[in-house]
């Protein structure tokens, strides 16, 4: 009989072991991720575009799908209220992600002959995170915006 | 190998913003990837594109890793007279992908 109770906790005993190595897996394989990415780094990426300038939000807005079912490719679109005049207009718009191994995503360089400063394309998203976008002007202001989407298939190809 | 396609509105009148849609093949391999040996797959992406209108440089992109494969980019252009708008992709390697299409303003 003692037999026949020591069988179940044995394999219970096994299960649970089991149970916490791959639980214990799991948390070091969260952990390695969560280093590639540094913390800030997208903060640094921002502000070494702007020379340092602070920003204020407003005026730059980075429109995305709120749930982006495939990480691989997002539709974004960043844009910049301003007459785009020789006098006024919209130099450069940052576009950075606070969760990708790698902060940058691109940066586009408007001139007064574009007449509308907005640019649509689409990015790679490894997991849920923040797009956020930095707006240059000509008379040197810096606007700041941000934008998050919900990823259910990250997007870096691993 | 790498084919652009763009894309122009039918018909555009003398001061109108158009917009200008551009499409390139290129893998846009992130460098963050790794092949069946567990080797990082080098990077090698098209990290800048250029347009210009009629010799005249009026847009311009730094792409990082993070733009998807066979980028797509959109983007505006006022247009003031007829001529030609050049696309210029630079790839990691240094070559270069160049497409031009012609508008024709009325």
């Amino acid at each position: 009989m003692s037999f026949a109770t020591e069988q179940p906790s044995l394999s219970r005993r096994r299960l649970l072991a089991v149970a916490a190595g791959l639980a214990g897996g799991l948390i070091a394989v969260r952990d390695a991720s969560a280093q590639a990415v540094q913390p800030g780094a997208h903060q640094q990426v921002l502000d070494k575009a702007v020379g340092g300038k602070k920003a204020q939000p407003g005026k730059v807005r980075v429109r995305m799908p709120e749930i982006a079912e495939n990480g691989n490719t997002v539709p974004m679109t960043v844009m910049a209220e301003s007459p785009m005049t020789a006098a006024d207009h919209v130099k450069a718009i940052h576009v950075v992600t606070d969760n990708n191994p790698r902060p940058e995503v691109a940066s586009f360089y408007f001139t007064p002959a574009n007449g509308k400063a907005e640019v649509s394309t689409r990015i790679r998203l490894s997991q849920t995170m923040n797009v956020l976008a930095y707006a240059e002007m000509s008379d040197g202001s810096v606007w700041s915006a941000r934008a998050e989407a919900k990823v259910t298939i990250g997007g870096c190809g691993g | 190998m790498s084919t652009a396609r763009i894309r122009l509105p039918a018909s555009v009148k003398k001061g109108e913003v158009i917009e200008v849609k551009t499409l390139v093949t290129h893998t846009m391999e992130s460098g963050q990837r790794r092949d069946a040996q567990n080797n990082v797959i080098p990077r090698k992406i098209l990290n800048k594109f250029v347009c210009n209108y009629n010799g005249k440089e009026v847009f311009k992109a730094d792409l990082a890793p993070a733009i998807s494969a066979n980028p797509y980019l959109a983007f505006f252009v006022a247009a003031t007279e007829s001529g030609t708008l050049e696309f210029v992709w630079t790839d990691d390697d240094g070559s270069t992908i160049k497409e031009t299409a012609k508008l024709t303003v009325t």
